[in-house]
């Protein structure tokens, strides 16, 4: 394998379409004839729904049609959770709401119209009698004693779990010091750049239909839409095209994606719908959504004992695809790089009369580095101990890994003391005390954070999957030499278009225009699971990686046979096979001859493979292999080669991140001084990219501290429906972000990689709100829930409640 | 994020779109840079059913110096404000006020008169008139009527211009001698208008005391509004920080602060009155 590209800051490729806005996303693809669709969606979270007339719509000038849910109930199935937990209740969760709205925002009818102006004028025509229910909105009050939202269930609980190993009550009893303490993790909306957008065409003749959808799981989603529309999986193809951000939110099956097929197959017409920016705040999925009470043993030393968590997972009204999983994520990743004896989840999922929670970049383990972060932090706050003090003492050494947590799991390897070192080496962690020492002596309010994280990736081993956690690769070499790469994963702004190229580049010696990175159309990739925790590189990535070694052998075969020499015989170095000149052939001066004289070719047909003696090209191999005149006895034709990888383990990325803020006494204002981050996720294919996710996952972390907050009022109304209220992280509140690196090669996959998507969401957060508390530590403060606005530092620092 | 179904008219010279207006008073709205009213149409908060586009008229967007007074064009653009080198020497609080507007986007596209006209309750541009004295021009097909900013801004985006009224011109006078200008402000984190904005005009006299001194305040009330306690505490004075502090804490006499998810009335009058101190002390160093 050369090393021209791998581990090199290559540009994106993908980036000059998207930049000059040549790329093709959903909304971008014009068929003739396509109708629009539009969605009545609720305005109450809790509401009966008594009657619904639409005559008025159906007549209004451009409409061809309007469904609720009467119409469509016997007809479409449900919308699928796959989160599969014992005793789980999953109410039935249907494309449009009959009887009962459950959320504000949930489609109640479709219009569909000639554009999409005349059908949203159609919806005001509507008339829907709604008698509205009191809702249940605050999670812990929902599974109290708030309305409920199933009488069928007679309470709002989905489900609950206990997970964790250890005697966590004798833990708790024998230590020194047990420290309490409840953590709100807001509910956050993902808000990727593009929206979701579904265009749907069903050739009634062919019964063919086709769904471009922006999602990360192409073919999953083929699979459930098949089921819930009843149409054979092998007539149903989904493209997905440009994507524009995720962040997990498209990491499910939608109502409105099965709308969209069923409306098409109504009308045998293309049918469209395009998410507005509301729609998006209001029914796409939320994260997090957890409040949850913490209690944490430790000895006086600062040895942790035992952690106990005991957390109310808000649910919202239904199970989208893994809505009741996410925080069994938390429970499993509750150890973070600690080694803790005894750890205990208690997890109660409570529906609530709000849009679904699902995996948001992170996906439960943010949650639960926060936990254990801020539990470390309470730790040392109660000892009078150092931050990094606690820390270390309680990391595992290099040498117990794999390393066996109380949450049942196995780390394959890590060096957190060596990230730890190399960030507060960097972040000159002892000055900075001291200097912190000074300024508070001058009246100046400084904090300093530090989050030693370590996150589940590569997800993951299919056993711990609810649908396959293996991915595919086809690597073909076609006629003219070029490299097609088709891979299951379904990247949508990562960068594998780039960074896969990368690694066929250099595996087969040509150069990276020569390789194209194919995905996201169920008829022409092979079955793959998709892009998401993490997981597109290190499991996507492996099998490309060993399709393309495959690939080799067998080309190395056809190049043994065409130099006339054995396979032991022959090397490839570069893009070329070689035969190894024999001693005697050397000694006696022996040239041979060429294996495949060219003839006389007939017009139009290929140029003959060339051998050039004793060597032979990638590319003539790969054209010797497709006109088969001359090939290995029972050697198929062609030149490619499928693999379906399977991890046998998760991968565990891991690093340290410092943060210093200075606090406006005034104003409570917060200032970033510094931002320090050590990350380590394997070995690198593409320090660019590496550093893009970090940055972008830093950034969205810091929106949860301190910006972001999904709000229903008490109405069950959400209040930040636009982005006029809803705070996102800008460029002008980033501080520089200094980072570097340590490489811990993972033994699960052949690369070392490890995955890196989420590793600055997990890291991030934690370290920001130490930093604040630290901050705010003289006067009395040891936590603050996100996010952190500066009204409550101003309201702490000037003694004002 | 679908708006209701309108006709858009542009108007290629100012007689049209006065006489567009006159002939639609009740349906039609005029549309300058469009970023206030295209998202309040997206969400169908409001309905126009004619939009007059003035964009493409072409004397509407200028910056000049007529009769000793600063003239500025309707459609002159925040960016426009923003970078005028004439500007930042005979009137310094117009550039600093409309770099801290939005962002890139919104201040290329973005126009001080429809700011003015629209009268955010957290826009900027209305504490900058007001601390200005700045005279706004309305054209009618009526005529031409000039109205000060202090009789401008009436309540929660509503002003004193009349139905079938245009917003053509603003006129301030350039700084005096010994004056400093400053704008401070806090940013919204979500929509970037002003939780508080605090703007300043302050001028010395030759011993070194506060002569004069405007200090208008957006974001707090229903409207942009002279803090008349706060300039009635500095004229007269040495400004010393004692002066400053005990000058500021006037900031919100006798207003019903606004209270959000953001920033509480508490905190709000809070932000007001140390931003208020900061935007002091900023004017009284330029002065």
């Amino acid at each position: 394998m050369s090393d021209k590209y791998v581990g090199k800051r290559i540009k994106r490729t993908e980036d000059p379409r998207l930049i000059q806005g040549l790329g093709h996303y959903v909304d971008d693809i014009k068929l003739p004839d396509t109708l629009h669709v539009v969605f009545l969606r609720s305005m109450y979270a809790h509401a009966r729904i008594t009657g619904i007339d639409t005559s008025e719509a159906e007549h209004a000038p451009g409409v061809v049609a309007v469904y609720t849910g009467r119409d469509v109930v016997e007809k479409v199935g449900p919308v699928p959770c796959a989160g599969a937990l014992p005793g789980l209740r999953v109410p039935d969760y249907r494309v449009l709401a009959k009887d009962k709205a459950v959320f504000v925002g949930q489609p109640v009818a479709a219009v569909v119209a000639t554009d999409q102006y005349s059908a949203r004028d159609a919806l005001d025509l509507i008339m829907v009698d709604y008698e509205e229910l009191p809702p249940a909105v605050d999670v812990e009050e929902s599974a109290n004693n708030g309305p409920v939202i199933y009488e069928e269930y007679g309470d709002n609980i989905s489900y609950k779990l206990t997970a964790g190993e250890g005697d966590i009550e004798a833990a708790l009893a024998s230590s020194d010091h047990v420290i309490k303490q409840r953590v709100v993790h807001q509910r956050l909306a993902p808000v990727a750049m593009e929206g979701r957008g579904v265009l749907a065409r069903y050739y009634p003749g062919e019964k063919e239909l086709t769904i471009w959808s922006s999602t990360q799981i192409p073919h999953l989603l083929r699979t459930q839409l098949a089921i819930m529309l009843g149409i054979p999986e092998n007539k149903l193809r989904v493209i997905t095209p440009e994507v524009g951000g995720g962040f997990g939110s498209k990491l499910n099956v939608y109502a409105e994606e099965a709308m969209l097929g069923w409306i098409s197959m109504q009308l045998g017409k293309p049918v469209k719908w395009i998410e507005t920016r509301r729609e998006n705040m209001q029914a796409t999925i939320h994260g997090r959504g957890q409040v949850g009470y913490i209690e944490i043993g430790c000895k006086n030393d600062g040895t942790v004992t035992g952690l106990r968590y005991n957390v109310f997972a808000d649910l919202g009204a239904y199970h989208q695809l893994l809505t009741p999983a996410i925080p069994t994520l938390t429970g499993l990743m509750l150890s973070g790089c600690y080694k803790i004896p005894a750890i205990q989840i208690n997890i109660t999922g409570v529906f609530t009369n709000k849009m679904s929670t699902d995996a948001y970049r992170g996906a439960g383990r943010p949650e639960a580095t926060y936990v254990v972060e801020r539990a470390l932090d309470l730790v040392a706050a109660e000892l009078g101990l150092d931050a990094v003090e606690v820390r270390r003492r309680n990391f595992p050494s290099p040498d117990e890994f794999p390393f066996k947590t109380a949450t049942g799991l196995f780390y394959d390897s890590g060096e957190y003391e060596g990230a730890l070192q190399k960030a507060l080496d960097m972040a000159g962690y002892d000055q900075l005390r001291q200097e912190q020492k000074i300024a508070r002596e001058h009246g100046k309010i400084i904090g300093i954070g530090v989050s030693t994280y370590v996150e589940i990736c590569a997800l993951g081993p299919s056993q711990a999957m609810p649908a396959g956690g293996w991915e595919s690769a086809t690597v073909r070499v076609e006629p003219t030499g070029k490299v097609t790469v088709l891979t299951g994963a379904s990247p949508h702004g990562q960068g594998q278009e780039t960074s896969f190229a990368q690694i066929v580049a250099d595996q087969l010696g040509v150069p990276l225009e020569d390789v194209a990175v194919i995905h996201g159309d169920t008829s022409i990739v092979q079955y793959g699971i998709g892009t998401f925790g993490s997981r597109a590189t290190a499991v996507g990535g492996t099998a490309v990686y060993i399709a393309v070694e495959k690939l080799k052998e067998k080309a190395a075969k056809i190049a043994a046979h065409l130099l006339k020499s054995d396979v032991s015989n022959v090397t490839f170095k570069e893009g070329r096979f070689s035969k190894q000149a024999t001693r005697a052939a050397a000694a006696a001066g022996e040239v041979p001859e060429p294996v495949l004289p060219a003839g006389q070719a007939p017009a139009g047909a290929l140029p003959e493979p060339d051998t050039e003696g004793n060597h032979i090209s990638l590319q003539d191999i790969a054209l010797a292999a497709h006109i088969a005149k001359d090939l290995p006895e029972d050697m198929e034709p062609g030149l490619s080669a499928t693999y379906f990888f399977e991890p046998k383990n998760f991968t565990f990325p891991f690093g340290t991140h410092i943060v210093v803020v200075e606090i406006d006494r005034e104003t409570g204002d917060l200032q970033f001084l510094r931002y320090v981050a050590v990350d380590d996720c394997g070995k690198v294919i593409n320090p660019m990219l590496v550093e893009g996710q970090i940055h972008g996952g830093i950034v969205q972390a810091m929106g949860q501290a301190l910006y972001e907050e999904v709000v229903y009022d008490e109405q069950g109304q959400l209040v930040t429906g636009t982005l006029m209220d809803y705070a996102l992280p800008k460029a002008s509140t980033t501080p520089w972000l200094e980072l570097d690196r340590t490489e811990t090669p993972t033994p699960v996959n052949p690369m070392g990689v490890k995955g890196v998507g989420e590793a600055g969401t997990i890291g991030a957060t934690p370290a920001v709100v130490g930093a604040v508390v630290d901050a705010l530590s003289p006067f009395g403060v040891r936590h603050l829930d996100m996010p952190i606005r500066p009204e409550a530092v101003w309201r702490i620092v000037n003694q004002q409640n | 994020m679908i708006p209701a179904q309108f006709d858009y008219v542009v108007a290629s010279t100012l007689d049209e779109a006065v006489s567009l207006l006159a002939q639609h008073p009740d349906e039609a709205k005029v549309l300058a840079g469009g970023h206030s009213l295209i998202p309040a149409m997206k969400l169908r908060l409001a309905m126009p059913q004619i939009l007059v586009d003035i964009g493409r008229i072409k004397d509407l967007s200028y910056i000049r110096e007529e009769g000793g007074q600063i003239r500025i064009g309707a459609m002159t653009t925040h960016y426009q404000l923003q970078s005028s080198d004439r500007l930042r020497e005979i009137c310094p609080l117009l550039p600093e006020t409309a770099a801290q507007i939005g962002d890139v986007q919104v201040r290329n596209k973005g126009t001080i008169g429809g700011s003015l006209a629209h009268s955010d309750p957290a826009a900027d541009w209305p504490a900058v008139a007001l601390a200005l004295d700045a005279e706004i021009v309305a054209v009618s097909s009526k005529g031409e009527r000039s109205i000060k900013a202090s009789d401008f801004f009436v309540d929660l985006l509503t002003t004193s211009l009349e139905p079938g009224e245009i917003l053509r011109e603003i006129r301030v006078s350039p700084a005096e001698e010994k004056t400093g200008h400053a704008y401070a402000k806090v940013l919204h984190p979500a929509s970037g208008f002003a939780v508080v904005g605090v703007a300043v005009s302050l001028t010395l006299d030759g011993g070194g005391a506060c002569r004069n001194a405007r200090v208008a305040i957006t974001g707090v009330g229903s409207k942009a509004y002279r803090a008349e306690g706060v300039e009635q505490a500095l004229t007269g004075r040495a400004l010393d920080s004692a002066a400053i502090a005990s000058a500021a804490a006037h900031a919100t006499d006798g207003i019903d602060a606004n209270g959000d998810l953001y920033a509480s009335a508490d905190y709000r009058r809070n932000l007001a009155r140390i931003h208020t101190g900061r935007a002091i002390e900023a004017a009284l160093a330029r002065a």
